[in-house]
């Protein structure tokens, strides 16, 4: 997939997330000071104010806290495969770490490939890992 | 408070475009039309203009306002960030200006063809960097996919149902059917249709959505001292406040402790410790309705009702003409016209002078307020 699928512009705080992902890890930024997770990534912790950080791999199992089903108008890859979802995922580890992505069916399916009719606020969810271009991997999730 | 700026500025003059899908002339061209006509509505001449306001989303910029109406020298100008959360603030700085002695003749305007002129979020050059590396890739591609995570949420976690989204819509729509410069003026909305109607990013369907708009409207604050000689009754800017909460993400506010802490709550911290009244004395309400179901939320953080209770707040006719607390009685974002909420406030002034079309029999007081779900600005204003 992924022709014309809209690709991060990757930045400073962020690219150890997407290195984490092309690895088949979900890395989330840990304050090595105090200990507390913090999303998006970024340079201060705004708990403790320290400026150093870590990247631990976490299990990659979440709930889904939110979702929505999309329909056009939408841009032409994402129309193509509409209605599909975006899910909020809560991260076991921290509740509050929450991550947009999308249910699918299996890893590698496509984003419409779960039925939206069925997806439950809480349910728990599984990381996967898509490439969709030579440097991007996105994660996804399924159902355990 | 002896340094507040309670009630020492006024709006003397609110002027306005046509509102349509699609308009002639430049958007600079159309806010020069509403800042000309916001003045001669006050009866100020454009020379004695030193004072200038407007989104950072405005394109046309502060120089190019003043060399065409002609202003004289300029000494205070402003531009607020977050979209649809300017709207008030640019008010709010103005009479910060001129009750400070920084200016006299304060405009405030906003410009925008977003009827005919594209979608901003369709432009994917801009939208990529941070933080949209983290939504847009899974297909989170606009303002509506973003706000119906929110609301599937607030539903979940409160209750509230597409019926009272429908409230809104109707609300809306009903005090649209009495303004003769609405866009939806002749289109009448039922609950069947509401709930027919197609999805855009569920639980939010068509008619959860603003309207798409050109058209540009401005307003003319001066001090309370000089607005008692103008054409116009003085509406007073009685308070006003800014709210950036705590670890808000604009838009995506999916990564704080408390998603669903709108900032309302924390504009209205600021916005009721300078009045003289509170909410329960508020006879008529102009709330930013890009989404139906910012409405609750803005109820809620402003302080009407009970967290969570925005969404029955709206049971029973509470919000329209007659009811308890009559919100958008221009029609809104929703029904009116989408300006970013400008046409907000002009209608809260209208309602100060008794010149609405949907006018609130005894209507002394009224909030207005900006964007939810961004960092924002409301203001209390008063007869
Ligand atoms: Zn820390």
């Amino acid at each position: 997939m992924s022709d014309g699928i809209l690709l991060p512009v990757v930045d400073e705080d962020g690219a150890p997330f997407w290195e984490g992902t092309r690895l088949g890890e979900l890395r989330m930024q840990r304050c090595s000071e105090c200990a507390r997770f913090r999303f998006p990534p970024r340079p201060m912790c705004p708990w403790c104010r320290s400026t150093a950080s870590e990247w631990p791999a976490l299990s990659g199992r979440g709930i889904v806290w939110s979702f929505a089903v999309s329909h056009p108008p939408l841009l032409p890859a994402y129309a193509e495969l509409a209605p599909y979802n975006t899910v909020v995922v809560a991260l076991d580890e921290d509740p509050s770490l929450r991550l947009v992505g999308n249910l699918i069916a299996a890893a590698g399916a496509p984003i419409n490939s779960v039925d939206p009719a069925t997806i439950e606020i809480g349910e728990p969810i599984q990381v996967v890992f898509d490439r969709v271009s030579d440097d991007i991997v996105l994660p996804r999730w399924t159902r355990p | 408070m002896t340094n507040s700026i309670k009630d020492r500025t006024a709006i003397v003059g609110i002027g306005q475009t046509p509102f349509a899908k699609n308009l002639d002339g430049s958007e600079k061209r159309l806010a020069c039309e509403a800042i000309v006509a916001a003045l001669d509505d006050a009866g100020i001449d454009a020379s004695e203009v030193d004072a200038l306001a407007s989104y950072t989303m405005e394109v046309t910029e502060e120089v190019e306002i003043a060399k065409n109406i002609g202003a004289g020298d300029v000494t205070y100008f402003s531009q607020i960030g977050y979209g649809g959360g300017a709207g008030c603030a640019t008010i709010g700085h103005l009479a910060m200006a001129v009750a400070t002695g920084q200016a006299e003749v304060g405009v405030a305007w906003r410009s925008r063809k977003r009827g005919s002129g594209g979608r901003p979020w369709a432009n994917t050059v801009a939208q990529l960097p941070t933080p949209a590396q983290w939504t847009r890739p899974w297909g989170l591609l606009r303002p509506s996919d973003e706000i119906a995570l929110l609301t599937r949420r607030y539903m979940h976690e409160y209750g509230a149902t597409r019926d009272h989204l429908a409230n809104v819509a109707l609300a809306c729509r009903a005090h649209a059917n009495r303004n003769p410069g609405a866009m939806m003026f002749e289109r009448t909305l039922t609950r069947d249709q509401y709930m027919s109607a197609r999805w855009i990013s569920e639980p939010l369907c068509l008619f959860d959505n603003c309207l798409e708009t050109d058209g540009a409207l401005a307003c003319v604050i001066v001090s309370a001292e000089r607005a008692r000689d103008c054409r116009q009754p003085p509406v007073y800017i009685h308070s006003f406040g800014q709210g950036l909460p705590s670890q808000h993400h604009t838009m995506v506010n999916y990564w704080s402790d408390d998603p669903l802490g709108a900032p309302a709550r924390a504009c209205a911290r600021r916005l009721w410790a300078g009045a003289d009244f509170g909410p329960a004395e508020v006879k008529v309400a102009q709330i930013y309705d890009a989404f139906t179901s910012l409405i609750p939320l803005s109820l809620e953080g402003y302080g009407f009702c009970e967290r969570g209770e925005g969404g029955p707040f709206t049971d029973d006719g509470a919000i329209e003409l007659g009811g308890r607390l009559p919100v958008n009685t221009s029609g809104g974002g929703l029904s009116e016209a989408y300006v970013h909420g400008f046409n907000l406030i002009n209608e809260g002034v209208r309602q100060m002078r008794g010149t609405s079309t949907a006018q609130v029999e005894g209507a002394d007081t009224c909030l207005v307020t900006a964007g939810e779900g961004v960092p924002t600005s409301a203001m209390l204003l008063r007869k």
